[in-house]
This record gives C-alpha cells, sequence and structure tokens, in this order.
C-alpha cells in the first residue's frame, strides 16, 4: 500500500538556469539543421568536427589494463607520482620551486575542482580576502567563488575597441585592489577572448603584484594547447616563480590530454618555505576530504604513464603540436574568408592574434543569437567561439554567419 | 580564527628580472597550522610506515580478501575490458551518466519502483557516497536554510565534517548503546519524539558505521511511524548496500519500508565498497519529489551546486558500473560476488568471537556476530588501542572500530591473542 506524499518541503524550488556553457552544447544536440555548428564548450575536435581520444591516451590505458592493477582508494592528496609529475611539469623538473620542494600539489577534480579547493583555502585563512578575476573570464569563475563565499571583483581586462588587452585598465585595478588580494590570471590562451599578455607585459603585471602585496593566482588550463610547447606555455607562471613569489596554479588535463570526463588536473601552491608547502598541502587534503574524500584514479594514471615514459611523452608533445596546429590553421582561413567576404574593410586580424582555442569575436549578445537562431552555430551569448569545433571545410560558412550578424544585426 | 599576517615585504619594491631569495621573504602562509592526520585515513599511512612483518591494518573499511589482498571483481575487469578503446572522453553531462543512475536507482527504490516509472526521483551521479552526502548538505543549506541534521552517535567521522562545511547547524540523536553493545533504541525514539518538527535525520540505511549495530525490521518500522510523525526528513546514507547480508535487495529494506510509508526520502549511493570502485569515485545522489516536474527542478539545483564544485563527475567508473548492471551475465556475475564477500566477513565474524572465547576471554564477545557489515564495533578504549598498535602492531581507529574486511584466516587468531591480552584486565 502506497500512501501518498506529504506535501512536499521542496515546494519552492524553482528551475535553475541552463548552464551558460554546457547548456549550448545541450541545445546544439536538440537542432535537428543540418548546417549546424558547434562553436560552444571548448572541447577540442578534429578536421572532421569527431570528438579526439589522443592515441598516447589509448597506450596508456592499454597498458593500464594489461597490468590489471587494483582501484584502492588514492591518498586525499591523490596520485603521488601523477602530483610529482604535474608539478614538474608545470616548473620544470629543475626549478629551484621544486628542488626546494615549496611546491604543495594537490590531485583535483580538472580545473574546476582546483579552483575550487584553493577558493576554500583562500576562505578559511584570508577570510574577507578578495579575488580579482579579468573582464570577462571564463563563467564558472564567479561561480565558484561564490559558492565558496570569496567576495570577488573584476579587472579590467578585454578592450572591445581594439578587440585586444586593456593594459592600463587591467595594471591599474589590479593598482586600486586592497592590498594582499588574489589575482586570478589566465596562464595563457585566455578564456573567452584568446587575448594573452605578451612577455614584456606580464612582467609590468608581476611588478605591481608584487608592489602591492598581492598574491598571483594563475588558472591554467592549456598548456600546451596555446602555442603547442608545454614549456613555453607555462611561461607566465614561470616568469611568477623566478621572482620568488609565493603563488597558486589550478591545472588541467581536460583538453591538453583530451581527457576532459576523467575530471583530472592539481591545485599547486609555491610557498617560500617547504615548511609552509607540508602545512598547506595538509590543509588542502582537509578540504578536500569534506568534499570527495579522495580523487578519482583513473584520469592520474593515464596521466601518470604517460609523462613518466620518454616515448609515450614524446607522443603526447607531437599530438598536443597537431591539435594546436589545427587551431592555427583554421584561425588563418577564418581569417582570410572573413577578410575577403566583409567588403566593410573591418580588420578581422585579432583573430590571428588571439591564441588558443577560443576567440572573441567582438558579437554582442543580440547577434551571438542571431548567429545561432538564423545560422544554427552555437557560441556563447559573450561572443565568443570555440575554434577547436571548427574545420576549414566550416570557414566560409562561418565567415557568412559573423560578417551578417556583426553588420545586420544591432 | 585565523587570520593572515600580511607578508613582512610589504611594500618592497623587487626589481625586474630579480629573482628574490625564498629565504628572505615572509610567506603568506605563516598561519597555516598543519592539519590534524584524519583518522581514518591517517591510521593506513601508520600501518604503511611500520616495518614489523606481523602487522594487521583494519583500519579503513576497504576490503580484503583471505590473503589480505585488495580484490577487483571480476565483473569489473570485464565490464574495463568492454569499455576500454572507449572512443569517447567528453564530458558527462553535469548530472552524470544517465545509464548508470538509471541502474543505481533501481538498486535503492526497487526495479520495478513507481517513483521511477513516475519520473519523481531527481538524482545526479556523486562523487561516491562522500561527494553525495556533500550534495545534498550544500542543498539542504541552500533550499531550507532554517533547518538542522541530526546525526547519530557514533556516525562516520567525515559526516560532522561535511555538513559543518556546509554550514549546516548539527545535533546528535543516540544510537550505539555500550553497555550492550547494541542499539539504544528507546533514546533514539525520544531523540526523534522531541527534535522540531521538520528535522533532516541521517539514518544509515544498512551495515551502521562504525558500530555494524543496525535496527531490525520493526525498530525500522517505528523509527518511521515516528519520523512520519514528526514530520522530519529522511536522509539515507547507503555505503554498503549487498555488503551487509550478501543481499542488495535484503539491505535495502530499510529504504523501502520508509517509502512504503510515504516518506520523501533522500539518499546517498556509494559503490566504492559493492564493487571495489573505491578510487574511482561512483556514487548517486537522489531525492524523492512529489511529481516529475519537482524532479526536474530539484535536479537542475543538484547540477548547480555540482558545476561550481567540479563542473561534471568523472566517467570511467560510471562505465564500468553502466556495462555491469546493464548487462544481465555481468549483474548476474557481480551479485554472485558481493555474496562472497559479505559471506567470508560473516564468516570472519565467526571466527573472530570463536577465538576470543577459546582464549578464555572473560568478556562477552557475541556483539561481533550481532554486529552486521564491514565493521564491528569492539568496545575496546583508545588506550587499549593504542596499546593493541604498539605492542602488536595492530592499526585501528581509535574508537575499537575493527574493519572486519581486514580479518583473515591467516591473522585471525593473532588478532584474537591481541585483543585478550589488552583487555582481559578490564
Amino acid at each position: 500500500m502506497t500512501v501518498a506524499v506529504n506535501v512536499s518541503r521542496f515546494e519552492g524550488i524553482t528551475m535553475a538556469p541552463p548552464d551558460p556553457i554546457l547548456g549550448v552544447s545541450e541545445a546544439f544536440k536538440a537542432d535537428t539543421d543540418e548546417k549546424k555548428l558547434n562553436l560552444g564548450v571548448g572541447a577540442y575536435r578534429t578536421e572532421e568536427l569527431q570528438p579526439y581520444v589522443l592515441k598516447v591516451v589509448e597506450k596508456a590505458e592499454n597498458l593500464m589494463l594489461e597490468r590489471g592493477e587494483n582501484k584502492e582508494y588514492l591518498p586525499i592528496e591523490g596520485l603521488a607520482a601523477f602530483n610529482k609529475a604535474t608539478a614538474e611539469l608545470l616548473f620544470g623538473a629543475d626549478n629551484p620551486v621544486i628542488k626546494q620542494q615549496r611546491v604543495a600539489t594537490v590531485q583535483s577534480l580538472s580545473g574546476t575542482g582546483s579552483l575550487r579547493l584553493a577558493a576554500a583555502l583562500i576562505e578559511r585563512y584570508f577570510p574577507g580576502a578578495k579575488v580579482l578575476i579579468s573582464s570577462p573570464t571564463w563563467g564558472n569563475h564567479k561561480n565558484i567563488f561564490d559558492d565558496a563565499r570569496v567576495p570577488w571583483s573584476e579587472y579590467r581586462y578585454y578592450d572591445p575597441k581594439t578587440v585586444g588587452l586593456d593594459f592600463e585598465g587591467m595594471i591599474a585595478d589590479i593598482k586600486d585592489a586592497p592590498e594582499g588580494s588574489f589575482i586570478l590570471l589566465h596562464g595563457c590562451a585566455h578564456n573567452p577572448t584568446g587575448i594573452d599578455p605578451n612577455p614584456e607585459q606580464w612582467e609590468k603585471i608581476a611588478n605591481v603584484i608584487q608592489k602591492k602585496n598581492h598574491i598571483p593566482f594563475f588558472d591554467v588550463a592549456y598548456q600546451g594547447f596555446a602555442s603547442g610547447s608545454l614549456d613555453a606555455d607555462a611561461g607566465s607562471v614561470r616568469l611568477f616563480a623566478a621572482r620568488g613569489m609565493e603563488l597558486l596554479v589550478a591545472q588541467s588535463y581536460s583538453k591538453n590530454l583530451g581527457l576532459y570526463a576523467e575530471r583530472i588536473g592539481a591545485i599547486n601552491v609555491v610557498c617560500s618555505t617547504a615548511d609552509a608547502a607540508t602545512r598547506v598541502k595538509s590543509q588542502l587534503k582537509q578540504l578536500a576530504r569534506l568534499m570527495y574524500s579522495n580523487p578519482p584514479v583513473h584520469g592520474a594514471k593515464i596521466v601518470a604513464n604517460i609523462v613518466s615514459d620518454p616515448a609515450l611523452f614524446n607522443d603526447w608533445k607531437a599530438e598536443m603540436e597537431m591539435m594546436a596546429g589545427r587551431i592555427k590553421n583554421v584561425r588563418q582561413k577564418l581569417n582570410d574568408s572573413l577578410s575577403a567576404k566583409d567588403k566593410s574593410g573591418k580588420d578581422w586580424s585579432f583573430i590571428l592574434k588571439q591564441i588558443g582555442m577560443f576567440s572573441f569575436t567582438g558579437l554582442s549578445k543580440t547577434q551571438s543569437e542571431n548567429m545561432t537562431n538564423k545560422w544554427h552555430v552555437y557560441m556563447t551569448k559573450d561572443g565568443r567561439i570555440s575554434l577547436a569545433g571548427l574545420n576549414l571545410a566550416k570557414c566560409e560558412y562561418l565567415a557568412d554567419a559573423i560578417v551578417d550578424s556583426y553588420h545586420n544585426v544591432s | 580564527m585565523a587570520a593572515a599576517v600580511r607578508a613582512g615585504v610589504s611594500g618592497r619594491i623587487l626589481g625586474r628580472g630579480s629573482a628574490v631569495g625564498a629565504r628572505s621573504m615572509s610567506s603568506w602562509w605563516r598561519s597555516v597550522e598543519p592539519a590534524p592526520k584524519d583518522p581514518i585515513l591517517g591510521v593506513t599511512e601508520a600501518f604503511l610506515a611500520d616495518p614489523s612483518p606481523d602487522k594487521v591494518n583494519v583500519g579503513v573499511g576497504a576490503y580484503r580478501d583471505d590473503n589480505g589482498k585488495p580484490v577487483v571483481l571480476e565483473c569489473v575487469r570485464e565490464a574495463e575490458r568492454r569499455v576500454a578503446g572507449n572512443q569517447n572522453m567528453e564530458y558527462l553531462p553535469m548530472g552524470g551518466s544517465v545509464k548508470m543512475v538509471e541502474e543505481t536507482l533501481k538498486l535503492a527504490y526497487g526495479e520495478d519502483s513507481e517513483f521511477i516509472k513516475d519520473k519523481r526521483i531527481a538524482a545526479v551521479q556523486a562523487l561516491s557516497g562522500t561527494g553525495a552526502c556533500r550534495l545534498f548538505a550544500d542543498f539542504q543549506k541552500r533550499f531550507s536554510p532554517d533547518s538542522q541534521i541530526y546525526i547519530p552517535v557514533p556516525t562516520w567521522a567525515n559526516h560532522h565534517n561535511i555538513w559543518r562545511d556546509a554550514h549546516v547547524p548539527q545535533r546528535t540523536y543516540h544510537y550505539y548503546h555500550p553497555e550492550s553493545k547494541g542499539l539504544d533504541f528507546a533514546a533514539l525514539m525520544d531523540d526523534v519524539k522531541n527534535a522540531p518538527n521538520g528535522s533532516f535525520f541521517l539514518l544509515h540505511a544498512c551495515a551502521h558505521n562504525p558500530t555494524g549495530v543496525d535496527p531490525s525490521e520493526d525498530q525500522w518500522r517505528e523509527i518511521s511511524y515516528q519520523i512520519k510523525v514528526k514530520g522530519h526528513f529522511p536522509f539515507f546514507d547507503m555505503a554498503y548496500q549487498g555488503f551487509a547480508s550478501g543481499d542488495p535487495e535484503r539491505d535495502a529494506k530499510a529504504i523501502r519500508i520508509f517509502l512504503e510509508d510515504g516518506h520523501a526520502i533522500g539518499i546517498a549511493q556509494s559503490y566504492a565498497k559493492n564493487m571495489g570502485l573505491y578510487g574511482q569515485r561512483v556514487g548517486c545522489l537522489s531525492v524523492l519529489c512529489e511529481d516529475e516536474k519537482q524532479a526536474i527542478a530539484v535536479k537542475s539545483q543538484l547540477q548547480q551546486l555540482a558545476r561550481p564544485m567540479y563542473s561534471n563527475p568523472p566517467v570511467h567508473g560510471a562505465l564500468v558500473v553502466s556495462t555491469i548492471l546493464g548487462d544481465p551475465e555481468l549483474k548476474s556475475l557481480w551479485l554472485k560476488e558481493v555474496k562472497v564477500m559479505a559471506d567470508r566477513i560473516i564468516g570472519m565474524r565467526t571466527a573472530l568471537r570463536e577465538n576470543l572465547e577459546k582464549f578464555g576471554s572473560p568478556l562477552s564477545w557475541k556483539h561481533i556476530t550481532e554486529q552486521i557489515g564491514m565493521f564491528c564495533y569492539s568496545g575496546m578504549t583508545p588506550e587499549q588501542v593504542d596499546q593493541l598498535t604498539k605492542e602488536y602492531h595492530i592499526y585501528l581507529t581509535r574508537n575499537g572500530r575493527i574493519s572486519m574486511a581486514g580479518v583473515t584466516t591467516g591473522n585471525v587468531g593473532y588478532l584474537a591473542n591481541a585483543i585478550n591480552e589488552v583487555t582481559k584486565s578490564s
């Protein structure tokens, strides 16, 4: 016999809004038009617009299968071999911060999880301290700091007039922030704009951060994916570390190893002493325990296997160059198509200057909506397109859509 | 409260390109103290560090075979062979693997559950049991901000941490009765009656951790009735389905009773133990709602909470689960293997008790065979536990909880002797 359920205490719960980024893919799936193009979420696609599992990953998984390892809990801080490999990848194995054991590294749930752990650490040990995030930034940054109860404000970053970096605005806003703020920086391939500071600008940013006694907090989600070189893409982080600064770095292997769904990344905290690093690591573990006890093992083993085997590591570097190379080709073709089709003389070359998976087109919200409604091109409403979802064959169609939306929609 | 002391080098401008020696810079993190060792996971760390050949690990609740070795189930190996070379590592939806969640709900609510048919359950894949509890705690805070959670004494230590970090006020209810090493039923019922109407109650569906003491079916019915009268919200943590009796259906009995009685419940489920997928972090959080529309709304809010924590859950373990549960042969194999694990535990309980009685222990050890699941609440004091560790290299948590999964035919005699030695004078 089933008795009717009491009036639910969840009566007043309303539908949450669709996620602005992940919701795009869902809408794309529902569209039946054959011309549709998914330039929403930043997941790499091949030239045939298919998802891509890296060959090195397949090799690593087969090795793991053959070995038949057990599935015991990882320690709270994650797989030791992975933690070692990931810090070395980021800083370079010979970096003093590594040799002096000054980096606290904890495996986390990809970039999101790493950011969340760092946010929890900030909330606990720097109550009231603010995080400054770029305007614009990845949509989930705000949610993470909100849910972790860390106050945030924005620093100027994107200049719509030049479709480039508002460097003066950025420096001014960092200078104005209360001393001891955390400055969230994208290590390379800024999301969503694709606009990165050049090395000289990075030096100036480091100067003002040091002067104001702020703490740099890097989000590195595209190491290797931006330029094709792992070392080059870690340049900004290494520049700051070389100055002896303490800093935080959130890492992700979602894109550069295509391990999106395995949720593999790490939070790194570079401290001025090994003792501080030990203490910080112990507190990060405490925070992780409250969220999920210990991190998932599968992705960590894949990464550790690849990075520790010279042959696999080389294979990985080659595949990454290939992926970054495809993106660069697509940028070139898109730039050429836009120049050819847009008779107004507008300069579209910012597409070539930007780097990484994303391009900030400069399209407004209504223009972006036109892209979707009229042209079945799926993108986020901030004007961001994921070039990873574009191939050479579709560049002309996309150029038509962009030119139409930019000039004919206000 | 840890307030950061701003570094002493404030205002010092470091020249461009100069590398400041690490030692000359005061650290941001000076006020960060070393965290205390996790009481449960810390035990394994200490065990691993011990060089003694006699050492025994009856600390963390991870299943071991009779040789003391971790076990990967055959059904899991086969599932992994099938999913290897899976061409798709794309992000799962925020709510996780739909297939895995569907199969998981059947286990908890019943294969033919009308609630599943009517789509009244809001459910998302979660990071094992911990992640499911954490998501629910955050959900409770956000949507029932004035509510509090009642947690049994004792309970898995991390429960307190989870709800505290979610800023949900917590109270406790009586559960374990030290004198009888059983359930303090009368006090439990009093606490249920005295709690303000509409409180949230955390219940262990089966194989209570750490005591192994479960209410009988009749007791569950009375608890259900009283909770209904008071309008409380029952939240079940089910981490051991199948592991307690060997039969998943039987282990879900308490939940089924509550469903029959018309409660709207929440459940945290985990595959860490019953499928041996510990490190894969696979589980599920479900909330039974009034109707499909509400379930959709609640699910969207659960996803909203997960997004700023980890965006979407890991795929590998979910694939293994859905492969096994979606294939009748593999599922049947799994059920056999779960029973083997549960039976071995039950056998070790008997062996430990018999050995203790054989050593002539003056105390009663019948609670060892009366308790159920992976753990046995031995009744030993922290001092006795310390002695067990120092003198006999036997590792367990200081609350006297023995993980029966770590007991083997090879070490049960040694263990019984040691326990007898440290307790016989008490």
